[in-house]
């Protein structure tokens, strides 16, 4: 076990199992993601079977088990983006990036994720890099924006 | 970003003069300095900037920043305070400058280039009136010439400001500007001089019905829960707001969120617990730091923890993050959250009143249905009764987004009429365009059109037309917005985010995605197997609907055909259109589109045609490419792969 797992483990000593949620945002919060050794921790710790934690952690939209890539991009996809074109948005960062949502690239520079509403319609469509934010965009300056990134990294 | 807040008053002197002074009005010389503290008087120049989410998003970050820089850099001497969200969304990032002297003026769209112009300007007492939007009403201080006042502004004319009384005029991060706007003196009143039943007894008097939808009497709620018998009692405060295109609650926690805690502890009171959840969704970020200083704050003053202030009374609060499931909305499934489970709802009864968090009496509340209580305290049950209409006392928050002019949160009396929101404090329909629908409830409510937008606002009247008020957004859809995609958007959603425990919920949601797939969809010709898929799947989707309104377990079940329902009644010609001509008049069904080639601009670069999955394109190379209209399928592969952008929709 590494030395940030069993840190976060210490911080809850009792091991009950309204303790998991938490520890598993903990986690996910330190590396990105949950890996699976440290689900396995997270069970011999709180003696539950690994089966029913990723039960749990696959039910909510939080948890990732894929490392995020070193730029995340995440698209708002409430009522109001779209309306206003986010479908289309979504497509053309797909295209892109040739990734779906949840998932990385293979050079781990990018990862996609969907959320259900930031809640700033009135700068719909929006898209969220890291934390930056692109808003009131339209399909055609997506890759203009990712380039931008690619670039800024080289 | 610096905190610059100055503090002219200790926390002893707040306590024992303010907060313990149980009298109606505070003696003059403690309202003089309080005047002070809350900044409707200022010594030296005050700037403020709204950094809600909504103004970070904007860019108020930035702005912020750049304030700081330019007063570093000219020296000058300024307080520069973070403020909430005043509800204006579209005007983000606003800032407010207030000199000694004159009345407070607000800006808008002020980006960080804009900041040092402006602030240049009114330094030098000069009003730049391009970015003014108005400024706030103050019987002691000079008014500025040819500025109107912020309250006779359309957006805000029509609003009653209770709840949103000190967003965007407070900092959030200030328990002592809090207080001195009046507030946690009800709560401490309240926990010295009332009994439980009595604290029941004042918000059921008021008539306060839950925020959350379901419109149940609080105070009724409340004494079920203190009159049941257990040794441990527990209060959860519902803030995992999913529902997309509402985002009211987060807003109310960033910009004033030590009224949600006054409300969360007077409830805690009221029906006997110490242990009080906030269950918050953990991508609200802003909302959570905000929320746990003022918890931070609140113990400091000896508001939370043992014994407060001498009353006998003790109070723990926990904000527990939520995951992120829309499901955990749903009361007896964020308790199984909070328990550590999957976030899957139960059979009720038993309620959670009885047996809920842990099998203990638990009492459940929405955001809003808290944020009501102080005020509820401060100014009596009958005022809260006077609000609103008689069957729905209070007021509503609603988030106005979509095709509108003027978008963001506001507050309006229960029983407004829909048409005087969207028209009023909405600015309307921009670029004049035609009125198609309003969406009111997200996910779970239903449509009202421009025939019966004439409905006044409140629980029953929008039932009677198959509505559920949700948690209060108010989407805007114009001629260019077409019915069936937004519900097919809203099937998506739901259809994802059901928890997979009762089938009707599980398996219809996702039927009826496909047949709205199917409708959407073009088949290369109308002979075959799809085309009957699709008039069949039509047919039925009103039987599904009622089936699954009747048989889902819970509220997200019951409520998921409700734009199906909705949509059906008011926009027949809409399924028509797509049904039978196959054509999407708003142009948004991508894929009943039908494509063409420009011929000026298509350069016979081949690119097309090999890709074209029924073979419909035709040219010889060198020369503009056709579309054979009939082979189309309106698939989109063509118009993706095109680098001349000569293909387009017809």
């Amino acid at each position: 076990m590494d030395y940030q797992t069993s840190a976060i483990l210490a911080k809850y000593p009792r091991g009950q199992s309204d303790c998991l949620i938490p520890i598993l945002q903990d986690i996910q919060e330190e590396y990105g993601y949950l890996s699976e050794t440290a689900v396995v921790e997270v069970g011999r710790h709180l003696d539950l079977p690994s089966s029913k934690i990723f039960g749990l952690a696959t039910f909510y939209n939080q948890f990732r088990f894929e490392p995020r890539g070193r730029f995340h991009v995440s698209l708002c996809h409430g009522t109001s983006c779209n309306v206003a074109a986010a479908p289309e948005i979504l497509r053309e960062l797909e295209k892109i990036l040739k990734i779906r949502p949840g998932e990385t690239t293979r050079d781990g520079m990018f990862s996609l994720e969907i959320l259900a509403c930031m809640g700033a319609c009135h700068l719909a469509p929006l898209i969220r890099v890291n934390d930056n934010y692109h808003t009131k965009l339209d399909p055609g300056s997506i890759g203009d924006i990712i380039d931008s990134y690619i670039t800024g990294e080289e | 970003m610096s905190e610059k807040i100055h503090i002219p008053v200790e926390k002893e002197y707040l306590v024992n003069n303010v907060l313990l002074n149980e009298s109606a009005d505070l003696p003059v010389e403690v309202e003089k300095i309080l005047r002070f503290v809350r900044k409707d008087k200022v010594k030296h120049p005050v700037i403020m900037v709204g950094t809600g989410s909504c103004g970070l998003i904007s860019g108020a970050g930035e702005t912020l920043l750049e304030i700081n820089k330019y007063l570093l850099d000219r020296d000058i001497k300024a307080d520069v305070i973070e403020t909430g969200c005043t509800g204006y969304c579209s005007l983000e990032p606003v800032v407010d400058v207030h000199l000694p002297g004159k009345t407070r003026i607000s800006f808008k769209n002020v980006s960080a280039e804009k900041l040092p112009f402006l602030l240049d300007s009114m330094l030098n007492n000069i009003v730049p009136h391009e970015y003014v939007v108005g400024q706030y009403e103050n019987p002691s201080l000079e008014l500025w010439k040819d500025v109107p006042l912020i309250g006779e502004l359309p957006f805000f004319a029509m609003q009653y400001r209770n709840l949103m009384k000190n967003w965007g005029r407070i900092s959030p991060h200030s328990i002592e500007e809090y207080i001195a706007a009046g507030g946690y003196r009800s709560y401490v009143k309240t926990i010295r001089n009332y009994t439980h039943e009595e604290v029941c007894d004042i918000v059921e008097k008021s008539g306060l019905q839950g925020r959350g939808g379901g419109g149940f009497l609080t105070g009724k709620k409340w004494k079920i829960a203190h009159t049941a018998m257990a040794d441990q009692r527990f209060l959860l405060c519902n803030a995992n707001e999913s529902d997309p295109g509402g985002f009211a609650n987060r807003s109310m926690i960033e910009s004033d969120p030590h009224r949600l805690i006054e409300g969360l502890v007077i409830a805690a009171y009221a029906i006997g617990t110490s242990r009080a959840y906030i269950y918050i969704r953990s991508d609200y970020i802003t909302a959570i730091n905000r929320l746990e200083k003022a918890i931070d704050r609140a113990q400091y003053y000896g508001l939370l923890g043992y014994n407060v202030y001498g009353s006998g009374f003790n109070i723990d609060i926990i904000v527990s993050k939520g995951p992120g499931a829309f499901v955990c909305g749903e009361e007896t499934a964020m308790i199984s959250s909070i328990e550590g489970k999957r976030g899957m709802p139960s059979p009720k009864p038993p309620y959670p009143a009885i047996s809920g968090l842990f099998g203990k009496p638990t009492v459940v509340n929405n955001v809003e249905t808290l944020s009501n209580i102080p005020a509820i305290f401060e100014n009596g049950p009958d005022w809260f009764m006077s609000l609103g209409n008689k069957t729905a006392p209070g007021t509503k928050i609603l988030t106005l987004s979509g095709k509108l002019n003027n978008q963001g949160i506001i507050e309006v009396p229960l029983g407004t009429k829909v048409k005087d929101i969207i028209f009023g404090a909405g600015g309307g329909v921009p670029a004049k365009k035609e009125l198609k629908a309003v969406q009111i409830g997200g996910p779970s409510g239903g449509f009202v059109t421009s025939e019966n937008i004439d409905i006044p606002y409140d629980f029953d009247s929008l039932a009677s037309v198959g509505i559920y008020m949700g948690s209060g957004g108010m989407l805007v859809l114009d001629e260019d917005c077409c019915i069936i995609d937004t519900v097919k958007y809203f099937m998506d959603f739901i259809q994802k985010e059901s928890c997979g425990k009762c089938i009707p919920c599980r398996e219809g949601t996702r039927r009826m995605l496909e047949v709205y797939e199917n409708i959407t969809k073009r088949p290369v010709d109308e002979n075959g197997h799809a085309t009957l898929e699709r008039f069949k799947g039509v047919m039925q989707l009103e039987s599904l609907a009622s089936v699954i309104k009747d048989t889902s377990l819970c509220g997200l079940g019951q409520k998921a055909p409700n734009p199906v329902i909705s949509s059906l009644k008011y926009f027949r010609n809409d399924y028509e259109e797509h049904i039978f001509d196959r054509e999407c008049s708003a142009g948004v069904c991508k894929e009943l589109r039908l494509f063409y080639i420009d011929v000026e601009k298509c350069t016979g670069c081949t690119a097309c045609a090999p890709k074209c999955p029924v073979s419909a394109i035709i040219g010889t190379k060198r020369h503009p490419f056709f579309i054979v209209e009939e082979k189309c399928t309106g698939c989109g592969i063509c118009y993706d792969v095109c680098k001349f952008n000569a293909i387009s929709v017809k």
